[in-house]
């Protein structure tokens, strides 16, 4: 018995989101499960009707309809107590739930008997989480709507340009909170080229704010601010005034500021008060991303675009649902994941795994009984300290430089060394020999000076040519084969002698033709 | 042809010799320094035959030898694949180092070659004999191994035996021993026992040194052997006072010495313990050590197609191969892909390591065999920074050379080798059989990486697979 996948259209007035999409659709189907779609779900995402019948959902007309039809229930916003009136007795839904804000909503459901998977209480400093995370996604889209709606209250440039009628300052930006909200806005207004200062208290986002093309200011006070699970926590008050000052500072001369700070479970820190709006050059935007939760700006009204002092303050808090295509999209690939992970044995049916941190963390609620919230994740949440024994790879240097001059003691101890063995050639050897032997010490010197610049591309062609030079042993076996007669010395084996040098100069002549032949075949091949 | 017009003759063919390394150094240059090769061999072999010391009688031997062996050779070189390089450059040095046997004992049971020294000299000739069988001999046993090892025919993993340093150590006693009985031997016959006790002690030697040495070691050990062929050639010209062979010897040992070098400090080992024993066991840190430090996390699997895509969608790309390329013969799909990719704009990179493949340089001949621009292929200290920058990073059956634990993990068995840097590039992904560790035997946490996917399967079948998705 395969499942029956349910969409409803969002009610919420102003939410255009849809938890699926189409293309999602599709890949639900071959996990084995039966979609089925409200109909006009998509509409104001612009996914038709059409396009989900096309990728194989089946349309169902009404809300009441479709969830006595689903087994399972995909919603965007948390359910209205009607909504969950019109559930089916021991379904599953999975969505946004806040489980912490809505204790009457969770009882409802745990009434129904449901199975609730609140994708807002994904564990997710989870690794292996980061692809059912909603919460990112969603943030990451309404970072760049705030950009874009500051773009459009702004009334100048965001890139600086110099042109026939003039030249234009680009816009500075300041971006309050570097969560993941405020780094898609570091990275889309930097895109778009303003000048990019942001700021957290979480000291370790600074080399993120900086990756994505910001200016990390920071405040001039000692104090950690990461509150666990990689949100932020309330600071001391002596860092409050410390960051009051700063963010005064920054009012005065940035055109722009987007406020993104949360802490979870209280109203949104003010950061910004009327006198700082105040001090805002006139035209400036502030966009308050916080706004559902208070707004971290004392002049924001929820929900509204208004101009105060001259700012313009945009208090929009439905920023996904403006761009709401985008946000299904990734929303549906979330809730997707999540039912890979549910289904891994991609049959359609779903098995809550209880015994998995991410799938554990997830459920509030089990079979009527309500599991949140959740113990603590076996995995310590705690953050490993950054490696201490940061790389210890010295930089590895170009051929030809050398190495770094070695200590003094070591080159001592390798020219006593040398000295030494000259000393003993030079005391023993007959003269004969040391014309040779300064050959060869002079024939190493011309060796290493020449291979040394040899680029790595070479090598394998620089062992075949040097293996083919070194075939020139031939000539050892070539003396010998048939030597002028000298006399003297006794009689000559000349039969051993001849095989075993012809046998040489077979071998060597291997060696010879192939190796050039071959190192020839080779350099024909590169070319530019 | 008189004494001085053939030692004119050589200072000439050793001119040449210095010139065609010398222009090894770049790929321009690089034909010419091959034909100055050629020209110099030439030139040294027709000076000894028409030199003082042959007579006409062995120009017939000569010219046979040289027409059964010279045949073999270029029969060779034209029907070897590119990716059996490292296997054919093993061989030929084995035949350098049986040469130099031959041509030693040859000029040891000759008694004009010893006639005219007095009894110092004399006891420098037969030592000279008798290192230059040794370096032969090993070099020709551990060539011979390498070559088996290389091709497959002998198991890759290194043979460990118990007590090896001791078995080593006590080799070299009865080499020293036999080398003292044989200097003090009355005549050619009496020699005969301990040279020949030497010889075969020499050859098991080699044969134990490339057994002890794992794959992932082999570049270095090519190189080191071809250093010995060279080494072997020096001793000959000693022993038969040819300034010649000498030089040319020591151009040959002293290049592969260099090669070995720059191969062990790419992956940053000491040289003598990669002659001493297998990899991640030469400290005494055995791969187990980082059991409790295993990577958390789960490798994402994508599919050839997600792959075309990624790669669609980048504007930046660096290919990163390694030796499951070169088993898969997947070079030539590589460059197809790289093509295709070029045309689209998308600026397409190659990042080798130096240890990359078999041999040193082996990553290279074959993306030039696929024809691979080689402006666009870049050594890792050239293009590592580049990472950051770089859309996606795709690595081609390779594993160790792109392992983070070299940098992150300071005991891992490959802490502080050099590697390039793929998990920094906004994507990587890795192309493998298995989730198996390399050769280091160590495991990767690049594969649990949150920006890395990775692609399972026949390098080559997936290669194409991607090819087809990036042409529809």
């Amino acid at each position: 018995m395969t499942l029956m996948i349910g969409i409803p259209r969002e009610i919420a007035p102003g939410e255009k989101r849809v938890a699926t999409v189409p293309e999602v659709v599709e890949k639900l189907i071959k996990l084995g499960f039966k979609v089925a779609v409200e109909s006009g779900a998509g509409d104001a995402a612009n996914f038709g009707d059409d396009t989900y019948r096309a990728a194989g959902a089946e349309i169902i007309d009404g809300a009441a309809k479709l969830w006595a039809a689903s087994d399972i229930v995909f919603k965007v916003c948390v359910p209205t107590s009607a909504e969950v009136d019109l559930m089916r007795e021991g379904g599953t839904l999975i969505g946004f739930i806040w489980p912490a804000q809505n204790p009457e909503l969770m009882q409802q459901l745990a009434a129904k008997k449901a199975t609730v998977l609140a994708i807002d209480s994904l564990p997710r400093q989870l690794s292996r989480a980061q692809k059912m995370d909603a919460l990112t996604s969603q943030a990451g889209v309404a970072g760049y709507r705030a950009v874009i709606e500051a773009a459009n209250a702004f009334g100048r440039f965001f890139n600086g340009q110099i042109t026939a009628a003039g030249k234009v300052p680009p816009a500075k930006v300041f971006i309050a909170g570097a969560g993941v909200a405020g780094l898609a806005a570091i990275g889309t207004a930097a895109g778009l080229g303003a000048i990019v200062r942001a700021n957290d208290t979480r000291a370790e986002v600074a080399d993120q704010v900086k990756s994505l093309g910001g200016e990390f200011v920071k405040v001039e006070y000692e104090e950690e601010g990461g509150g666990g699970g990689g949100y932020a926590k309330v600071m001391s008050e002596g860092f409050q005034q410390a960051q009051r000052e700063m963010y005064a500072k920054q009012a005065k001369e940035v055109d722009i500021i987007i406020t993104t700070a949360l802490i979870p479970g209280k109203p949104a820190p003010k950061l910004i008060t009327a006198e700082m709006v105040k001090s805002m050059k006139p035209g400036s935007v502030i966009v308050d991303m916080a706004a559902e939760r208070g707004g971290n700006c004392e002049l924001t009204e929820p929900g509204q675009a208004v101009v105060k002092h001259g700012v313009t303050i945009v208090g929009y808090t439905d920023l996904n649902s403006r761009l709401a295509k985008q946000s299904s999209t990734l929303y549906g690939t979330n809730l997707f994941r999540l039912c890979e992970e549910l289904c891994k044995t991609k049959d359609g049916i779903i098995n809550v795994n209880m015994d998995d941190d991410a799938i554990r963390g997830l459920t509030v609620i089990k079979e009527g009984n309500i599991s949140w919230p959740p113990p603590a994740p076996k995995l310590s949440a705690a953050p490993a300290k950054p490696a201490a024994a940061k790389p210890v790879a010295a930089p590895a240097k170009g051929h030809g430089k050398g190495g770094a001059p070695a200590s003094g003691t070591k080159t001592a101890i390798i020219f006593g060394v040398a000295a030494a063995m000259f000393w003993f050639i030079g005391a023993s050897a007959p003269a004969a020999f040391l014309g040779h032997f300064t050959v060869f010490v002079l024939a190493c010197f011309v060796g290493y000076m020449v291979v040394w610049n040899v680029t790595p591309a070479l090598h394998t062609p620089l062992m075949s040519v040097t293996n083919a030079i070194s075939s020139i042993i031939a000539i050892g076996a070539l003396v010998q084969i048939a030597p002028p007669l000298m006399g003297g010395g006794g009689p000559r084996p000349d039969d051993w002698i001849r095989w075993l040098a012809v046998a040489g100069i077979a071998l060597t002549a291997v060696n010879m033709f192939g190796g050039f032949a071959v190192t020839q075949r080779m350099l024909a091949m590169f070319r530019k | 042809m008189s004494e001085s017009l053939a030692t004119v003759s050589y200072i000439g063919a050793t001119i040449l010799f210095i010139l065609s390394l010398g222009g090894l150094s770049n790929p321009e240059s690089s034909r010419r320094g091959n034909l100055y090769g050629m020209i110099g061999m030439t030139i040294a072999v027709l000076a000894t035959i028409f030199g003082p010391r042959v007579t006409m009688a062995g120009i017939p031997w000569i010219i046979g030898a040289m027409a059964v062996g010279g045949t073999v050779g270029i029969y060779a070189a034209r029907k070897v694949q590119m990716t059996q390089m490292p296997e054919l450059v093993a061989l030929m040095h084995s035949l350098v180092g049986l040469a130099a046997c031959l041509v030693g004992f040859a000029n040891y049971i000759d008694p004009l070659a010893a006639a005219h020294l007095n009894s110092a000299e004399k006891a420098i000739h037969e030592m000279e004999i008798y290192i230059g069988i040794l370096i032969g001999a090993i070099t020709f046993s551990g060539s011979i191994i390498a070559f088996g090892k290389l091709s497959g025919k002998i198991g890759g993993k290194p043979l460990l035996l118990p007590a090896r340093h001791w078995m080593n150590l006590m080799g070299l006693l009865i080499i020293i021993y036999c080398g003292w009985q044989f200097l003090h031997s009355a005549s050619v016959s009496a020699g005969m026992v301990p040279l020949i006790v030497m010889t075969v002690i020499a050859l098991l030697f080699g044969i134990h040194m490339v057994m002890a040495i794992g794959g992932a070691d082999m570049p270095v050990v090519v190189s080191m052997l071809n250093s010995y062929s060279g080494w072997a050639a020096a001793a000959t010209g000693f022993m038969l006072s040819n300034d010649l062979l000498i030089v040319t010897g020591a151009l040959v040992g002293s290049s592969g010495a260099i090669l070995s070098y720059i191969m062990c400090r790419a992956m940053n080992r000491n040289f003598i313990s990669v002659i001493a024993g297998g990899f991640g066991t030469g400290g005494g840190t055995p791969a187990a050590a980082s059991g409790d430090a295993q990577p958390v996390g789960e490798a994402v699997p994508v599919n050839a197609v997600e792959t075309a895509e990624l790669l669609r969608e980048a504007r930046n790309v660096i290919i990163v191969p390694g030796y499951g390329m070169a088993v898969a013969q997947a070079q030539h799909t590589v460059y197809e892909i790289t093509k295709l990719l070029r045309e689209k704009g998308i600026n397409v990179r190659f990042g080798i390591h130096p240890v990359a493949g078999r041999m040193p340089g082996h990553m290279n001949v074959l993306l030039a065999e696929a024809k691979v621009p080689y402006d666009i292929v870049f050594e890792m200290d050239e293009l590592n920074e580049d990472f950051p920058n770089t859309d996606v990073a795709m690595v081609i059956g390779a594993n160790d050379i792109v392992n983070p634990a070299a940098q992150d993990d300071p005991n891992s068995p490959i802490a502080g080798m050099p590697v390039l840097e793929v998990w920094k590039a906004k994507t990587s992904i890795v192309m493998k059989r298995s989730m198996a560790s390399g050769y280091a035997g160590v495991d990767n946490p690049l594969f649990y990486k949150e920006n890395n996917r990775m692609l399972f399967g026949d390098a080559k079948k997936m290669l194409d697979e991607v090819l087809t998705a990036l042409k529809t």
